[in-house]
């Protein structure tokens, strides 16, 4: 049997020499040979019924055109896909989406990126015959977040699908039959309690099943798309950041097959608003009595050095869960340098996680931030209650980093020497700071989150920062590099590397092994009181 | 006219007991001789089985004509990937069909007998019998006869003391012609939708409850224990060298006589419709037949001297399919007739393929406008372009079948479409 599975086989597409695992299929085979054959209904993700018939393809003495999305390829096979009578066909399966189509192409969401428009405009018939009445059905509220257009629909039952394979709640169903067929929840049974049920929006390769939260929102033309990963849980997924006019408009899974698939929770898609925040700290603050005072960089760094170097007494510092491996990093590389009594972080907890059963690698994590696995690592203690409450302790030097302290009384902090807080709001406790220095989100700025099984992604920015905002890492390696600690590094890269000359679990990974898919850290340590989960 | 209507060129072997209410007990049965063939064949080895069934030529029933003992040869020979299974296909639903019908009506202990043949043939423990849900009677009748064979030891636990067992069950369908497509019957059988499957895998590999299966019609079982009493030879001795045996001919329409005449294959058509059928209805003229059933390319009157076998048929540019021959005369409105067709296979396509699903339909749509003298010069090449995108691009036939009449209606009967077209004939309302 080991055989079979590493038997190979040579087959030619469009004459295309391609050598696949015995049993791949034709899609795929030709998807390695760089030849893209239109699909609808097959989805990589799920189980394939090649009802969709786009992607019959010639086989060289086979009589009838197959469909590649199931048929394996066989030795010395010669495939065709754009012989006559293959674009013959996915032309004329054209047509027969099209007669019932409503073209509403102005006002669907799914414009730019629908695959019946990609597919028509490529070799789709100019216009459709129908001289009769259209089908129509109208829409259906699927409750959820979801918004159904049965005009729209192209039956290729990807989100069926979805819901009995990968949600493994068989909450959606074709019911009717024929031209009649149309996609319907059970009765008043809606979405609602399904919390993965949001990835149906995205696998539709048109816009009938359309999300609530970005319902006429945006041109997806206008939108600007950037690689990043969820920071909502420690799962990690993968993500695109869809943004426009510098405001997060939706978030969509990346495919990751070692980390989220093709799908992300709901939860985490819808958990973006946080990003768009405008109440944010516009300047480096220096305190002058009781008020402080808005200063530029230079000199705030300079005279906050001049503390650093003066101080006394006990040193705590507190990093945050929502930022990279390098901003924690090198502050954790701070604390080593200052001598830090205590070095902790909070993150909120959520009672259960939710696994995807098609999919159970990945779930929503109980903890509900990126990086408690990062600041484990770095050597960082979780405190605090699930809500991300309590737990902190003044000190005679405290340094905060990303922690909105908004649960803690107003005075936390006042009796500290001195106080410095690297944040993006300030809430009561944060006006106490001696030093109130701007920084930048994680969707504003390059970087790394590890996540709960110790594997460290790469995300890169999608906002921009306030203007004096700075990312965390470039704060503090200035401050490294004035307590000559080293130079302080040129780019997230460069901070990631020196996070690795400090500590162990990221020693020896670049940017470059890293990827678009990530990698994990050396030796993952022990999923301890904060970090997993 | 007592039924049945017994005509002297008959060859009666599934029929024999057609009229004959006491044949459908089991005891009435084995005055026929039945289960004597079911005897017979428990003391075969199941290769031995197959290999009387292969001799024979017997070719399926239900509308393709495979060979019915090489597909019983495509099962595994050994028990390693247990159980399998039997499907009986009595979902009999094409528009012109009702000949398995009469056979469970009639006949349920031959469907039984020869059903658990085919069991043990291909070793399966398990006979469904997946019925048509329309067939109230032989429902009835079917089941009744199943509890009567299990009460006489003919089905169940250790049959006739052989230490063979095999269940046999009817399952009852909910009205989907589509579930009379093989796989779509497994699908509606497993309790899912009724949508055919794409094949590979093919059913005796993975067939219902992914298991081997094998799947026969009603009538090509029935013909089963008569070849195991009377041997192979007997039955090559009746019809053609190619398509042996006697066929139910279903015939309905415009002649004197409708009903089912069984009559060895090759028997030509212009005799079945002007001599065992008595001729055209009223005395009128013969226009076109429909020889096996609605899927089929309608033949014009002048291309009906044929002979009605698997091969003639087909050389006639049609298919003999299940037999149902559909009789037109002079009178008939082919517009209207095909229109019918095509409304049947919409409302009847499973809606999974894209072709079909909309194919059906966009054709009923401009057939009702042409009936309706509303049709233009271009619908009717859009007619036969929807139909050749219709042909090959889907899972299972449907399509196809939606198609064929109305290419060969266009192509043989274009004059009277060109009639609706340029109003010649007044607009009919649209009828049922």
């Amino acid at each position: 049997m080991a055989n079979e599975q590493t038997e190979t086989v040579t087959c030619r597409i469009n004459g295309i020499e391609v050598t696949v695992p015995r049993g791949t299929r034709i899609i795929e085979a030709a998807e390695q040979a760089g030849i893209g054959i239109a699909h609808y209904c097959y989805h990589p993700g799920l189980s394939a019924p090649a009802m969709c018939r786009m992607c019959l393809v010639e086989i060289e003495g086979v009589p009838k055109l197959q469909p590649a999305c199931v048929t394996t390829v066989a030795e010395g096979n010669n495939i065709l896909t754009e012989s006559e009578r293959a674009r013959e066909s996915r032309k004329g399966t054209l047509e027969f989406y099209l007669i019932n189509h409503p073209l509403d192409c102005p006002i669907c969401d799914k414009s730019g990126e629908c695959r019946l428009q990609d597919f028509v405009h490529a070799e789709g018939p100019k216009h459709g015959r129908l001289r009769d009445a259209k089908v129509v059905f109208g829409q259906d509220d699927f409750g959820g977040n979801i918004l159904y257009d049965g005009d729209r629909c192209i039956m290729c039952t990807r989100c069926v699908r979805f819901m009995r394979e990968i949600a493994k709640d068989d909450l959606l169903g074709v019911v009717q039959r024929g031209h009649r067929s149309v996609i319907d929840t059970f009765f008043e049974q809606g979405l609602d309690d399904s919390p993965f049920h949001t990835n149906i929006v995205d696998i539709c390769p048109v816009g009938a099943l359309l999300d609530k939260d970005f319902l006429h929102k945006a041109r997806v033309w206008d939108l600007d798309h950037t690689p990043s990963i969820c920071p909502n849980c420690s799962q990690g997924c993968n993500i695109r950041i869809d943004t426009r006019d510098n405001l997060v408009q939706r978030l969509r899974p990346r495919a990751n097959p070692d980390v989220n698939s093709y799908w992300m929770c709901d939860y985490g898609r819808h958990s973006y608003e946080w990003m768009n925040g405008t109440d944010r700290i516009e300047a480096p603050l220096v305190r002058d009595g009781d008020r402080l005072v808005a200063q530029n960089w230079q000199p705030a760094m300079l005279a906050l050095l001049e503390r650093l170097k003066e101080r006394s007494g006990t040193v705590r510092v507190v990093g945050s869960p929502m930022l990279s491996n390098e901003d924690n990093g090198l502050l954790a590389r701070l604390a080593q340098l200052l001598g830090a009594a205590s070095q902790v972080y909070r993150s909120a907890r959520a009672a259960d996680e939710v696994v995807l059963p098609g999919f159970p690698k990945l779930a929503r994590r109980r903890e509900l931030a990126a990086n408690g696995r990062g600041l484990e690592a770095l050597g960082f203690q979780r405190v605090g209650d699930d809500q991300a409450k309590g737990g902190l302790t003044s000190a005679d030097v405290l340094i905060v980093l990303g922690d909105e302290l908004a649960d803690m009384p107003a005075d936390f902090g006042s009796d500290a020497s001195l106080f410095v807080y690297l944040g993006h709001r300030l809430h009561p406790a944060a006006r106490n700071a001696h030093f109130v220095l701007p920084v930048s989100t994680f969707a504003e700025q390059e970087g790394t989150f590890t996540n709960f099984e110790g594997r460290v992604q790469r995300f890169w920015p999608a906002l921009q920062a306030p203007p004096l905002a700075r990312p965390a890492w470039q704060v503090l390696g200035v401050l490294l590099a004035g307590l000559d600690d080293g130079p302080a590094p040129a780019d997230a890269a460069n901070a990631f590397l020196r996070v690795g000359s400090f500590f162990e679990p990221f020693a020896g990974l670049t940017y470059e092994m890293i990827g678009t898919r990530g990698a994990l850290m050396n030796e993952p340590v022990a999923i301890g009181a904060g970090g997993g989960d | 006219m007592a039924y049945p209507y017994r005509h002297e060129r008959e060859t009666r072997v599934l029929t024999e007991a057609f009229g004959d209410p006491a044949a459908r007990s089991i005891e009435g049965w084995k005055k026929y001789g039945g289960y004597e063939a079911l005897r017979k064949a428990l003391g075969m080895a199941p290769n031995d089985v197959i290999e009387v069934v292969k001799a024979s030529g017997l070719r399926g029933r239900g509308g393709a004509g495979f060979p019915t003992g090489v597909k019983w040869s495509f099962m595994p020979k050994d028990d390693s990937r247990q159980p399998h299974y039997l499907l009986i296909n009595a979902d009999e639903s094409e528009p012109g069909a009702f000949k398995d019908r009469e056979l469970l009506r009639w006949t349920p202990h031959q469907v039984i007998e020869g059903a658990l043949i085919g069991a043990h043939a291909i070793r399966a423990k398990h006979v469904y019998i997946y019925m048509r849900g329309e067939f109230f009677e032989p429902a009835q009748i079917v089941g009744r006869a199943i509890e009567e064979a299990y009460e006489a030891g003919f089905a169940g636990a250790d049959i006739m003391g052989s230490g063979i067992s095999i269940d046999v069950t009817l399952h009852l369908g909910a009205g989907a012609y589509i579930c009379g497509e093989e796989t779509g019957l497994m699908n509606s059988l497993e309790g899912r939708r009724g949508q055919p499957r794409v094949k590979p895998p093919f059913p005796a590999v993975m067939g219902a409850f992914s298991r081997p299966t094998t799947i026969n019609n009603v009538e090509t079982v029935a013909t089963v224990p008569h070849i195991l009493r009377r041997g192979a030879e007997w039955y090559r001795s009746m019809g053609t060298e190619k398509s042996p045996g006697t066929k139910l001919f279903n015939v309905s329409g415009h002649v004197v006589r409708r009903g089912n005449f069984e009559l060895p294959l090759g028997f030509p058509l212009k005799d079945l419709i002007y001599d065992v059928c008595g001729g055209i209805r009223d005395g009128r003229e013969l226009k076109a037949v429909i020889p096996g059933g609605s899927s089929v390319p309608i033949l014009a009157a002048s291309e009906c001297d044929i002979n009605l076998d698997y091969e003639s048929v087909a050389a006639a540019g049609s298919m003999l399919g299940t037999a149902s021959v559909i009789v037109m005369d002079d009178r008939t409105d082919i517009v209207k007739a095909v229109r019918r067709m095509v409304e049947f296979y919409s409302h009847e396509s499973c809606g999974q393929c894209t072709p079909c699903r909309e194919g059906t339909e966009w054709t009923a749509k401009i057939m009702r406008r042409i009936e309706a003298g509303e049709g233009t010069m271009e619908d009717l090449d859009t007619l036969l372009e929807i139909g050749r995108n219709m042909t090959g691009t889907t899972i299972c036939v449907l399509s196809d079948s939606c198609a064929a009449p109305v290419a060969s209606s266009i192509a043989k009967f274009r004059d009277e479409y060109m009639a609706r077209i340029r109003r010649e004939v007044p607009a009919g309302a649209l009828t049922v």
